[in-house]
């Protein structure tokens, strides 16, 4: 197109799945650079002329790379979290921001489940037991924990924390929550801090948003109070947990064990948990199916549209 | 009640054999094998080791078996009550265990848990993101046999927004899943075929080469199975037994498409500890000449 562009999509070279759609709804450039230096290199001339910005790679959206962009007017993130974005920047420039709504929740949920049943009932550890011919020679395999009737704490109890909530329902399990808002619509008995969620529940599950009061707000007290029976499912963001506390408590038996489809520093993941029984391990997989994605790249494009036909947003984020 | 030998036919749970150990004479099959017939009132058996015509025949003074399991195709029924011996089994107490696991299975296999886990303990992650999985919730749930496990999945799958159909040798329109009248059709109109129903002559096999066909590539003949699945015939299995536990085909262990399990459908500690209980409980009745808790025969 002899167009300028104006929606600059970044993502890594194989996620290339959105960029036939949306190029042929706008001129469009893609990027799979991670950083502002090599990025706005191979911007140069567009980059005063980009209006809007799809980030799918997780790039870090600061103020200095916001200065380089003197036309953006509109940010769609393909993640729920917004915690690599400088949102008070945005605002103060006037930039809109779109997220991923509830484009893969679903599929977030359902992870979170697996991830759970998985753990109490060590599924890839007999998955394995089996495969190295073990069941044969050395009889059976030690005995899970089981799921029906637990107390669930969920952290954030936001679209993906009540579709978990509704899938575990039918399990027996006891849900309770501690969320930034306390609804009386809600039919969940509600914690007020953390701390009372992790002493009252056997499981906790962290759904919540990654930001300045919630970075690791599930620390050392934390884990001691949820306790040696207890288990820490996280699908939100690693940086909810402090990890390095996480790995001692996992090591020395302070919780029972861990599902993480998150880490602080992903993809390099702490190796001490590799040589552990009691976690089950996932690589930021929670949205990886093809519907997700394929809702992910009609939202983003919904977003656009409705953007630059001065439409509300489908899926926006709020900036104070 | 110490002088009652009663017969455990394999290790199962050291919980019941102190229990047992307790209360009764008891001998351990897999230790005395030559044990004295003449004294062995009561046999503990599980699902994959119960007690066939020719033991049963071998064991003149023998009352009631009392089965560590829900499932009794191990054990001659026939015989049974030809013979006027009782039998129990252990149900209810595991049904949600089961059926938490059968959701656990599905989700390990369309979700790929097993292999995330495995792709994050090697340290492949660094190198690259894991590959697409198939989504669980939404998909067509089939379950065949809808007795209290099926029921239970039933209403897990629910949850997921998963529309749910059944088969079973009643319709139970009660319960508001649809029915299909046949295997066939079960198969033909599901992503997702759940196996719980019971093992007998009637259902030995159910799941033949043209059942798997209808579900495609997207209890069973095992030997079909493992073709179905090594051809790429079948979107994949999960799989808590197997025919000839604890020796499952080999040809398995390295697909990827599978979850294999070592039939731990109620192996937690709390419902081994209630099945065992319940065990307990059905010898004590019988021996004190109560009613039996949970008869079969």
């Amino acid at each position: 197109m002899s167009e300028s562009p104006i929606v600059l999509v970044q993502r890594p070279p194989t996620f290339d799945f959105m960029d036939e759609l949306l190029g042929r709804n706008f001129p469009i450039l893609t990027t799979h650079h991670t950083s502002s230096v090599p990025l706005l290199n191979s911007l140069s001339r567009h980059a005063s002329s980009i209006r809007a910005v799809v980030n799918m790679g997780m790039l870090k959206i600061d103020a200095d790379l916001l200065s380089h962009l003197p036309s953006l007017q509109l940010l769609v993130c393909t993640s729920v979290g917004t915690d690599h974005i400088d949102l008070s920047e945005c605002k103060r420039r006037g930039i809109s921001v779109a997220n991923a709504g509830e484009a893969f929740s679903e599929d977030v949920a359902d992870c979170a489940v697996g991830l759970l049943i998985s753990l109490l009932r060590q599924i890839p550890a007999a998955d394995r037991y089996v495969r190295s011919g073990k069941w044969a020679k050395s009889g059976e395999f030690q005995l899970g924990i089981k799921l029906s009737g637990k107390r669930v704490g969920i952290l954030g109890l936001g679209t993906i924390g009540s579709l978990i909530a509704k899938r575990l329902d039918p399990f027996g399990c006891i849900i309770s929550y501690n969320s930034t808002s306390q609804k009386q619509s809600i039919p969940y008995l509600y914690y007020p801090d953390v701390l009372s969620l992790a002493a009252n529940n056997d499981v906790i599950v962290l759904c919540c948003a990654l930001n300045d009061q919630t970075r690791h707000i599930v620390n050392r007290e934390v884990m001691e109070s949820l306790g040696k029976n207890g288990f820490i499912i996280n699908v939100g963001r690693g940086g909810l947990i402090d990890e390095e506390e996480l790995v001692k408590c996992l090591v020395d038996g302070v919780i029972g064990g861990a599902g993480l489809d998150v880490f602080e520093k992903e993809p390099r993941i702490p190796t001490e948990l590799f040589g552990l029984d009691n976690v089950v391990l996932s690589p930021h997989a929670a949205m990886a199916t093809p519907e997700s994605l394929d809702n992910i790249a009609q939202l983003a494009l919904a977003n656009l549209k409705a953007f630059f036909s001065n439409q509300p947003l489908i899926s926006p984020v709020r900036l104070d | 009640m110490e002088s009652i030998g009663v017969l455990m036919m394999c290790p199962m749970s050291s919980y019941l054999e102190n229990e047992l150990q307790k209360r009764f004479n008891l001998v351990r099959f897999w230790n005395f094998p030559e044990t004295h017939r003449n004294s062995i009132r009561a046999v503990v058996g599980n699902a994959s080791t119960g007690a066939d015509a020719e033991l049963i025949d071998d064991l003149p003074k023998l009352e009631i078996i009392s089965s560590f399991s829900v499932g009794i195709d191990k054990i001659d029924l026939g015989k049974c009550k030809e013979k006027g011996i009782r039998v129990t089994n252990t149900p209810d107490v595991l049904t949600e265990d089961v059926a938490d696991l059968a959701i656990g299975l599905i989700l390990a296999l369309l979700r790929r848990l097993c292999e995330c886990d495995s792709y994050v303990r090697s340290g492949k992650w660094k190198y690259g993101g894991f590959q697409l999985t198939t989504k669980f919730s939404g998909k067509s749930v089939g379950i065949l046999g809808l007795g209290r496990i099926g029921t239970a999945i039933a209403k897990r799958a629910d949850a997921f927004s998963c529309p749910v159909s059944y088969h079973s040798r009643r319709a139970k329109p009660d319960l508001g899943y649809k029915y299909y009248p046949t295997v066939l059709e079960l198969a033909e109109n599901s992503d997702i075929f759940v196996v719980a129903c019971p093992l007998t002559d009637q259902t030995r096999g159910i799941v033949n080469r043209q059942v798997m066909d209808a579900l495609g590539a997207k209890g069973v003949d095992e030997q079909e199975l493992v073709k179905a699945l090594t051809e790429g015939r079948l979107g994949g299995a999960a799989l808590d037994v197997f025919e000839q536990e604890p020796h499952v085909p080999e040809e398995l262990f390295q697909l990827e498409n599978v979850v294999l399990l070592p039939h731990v459908g109620s192996s937690t500690v709390e419902t081994e500890n209630a099945m065992a209980d319940l065990v307990v409980s059905n010898l004590e009745a019988h021996f004190a000449g109560k009613s039996l808790l949970t008869p079969v025969v």
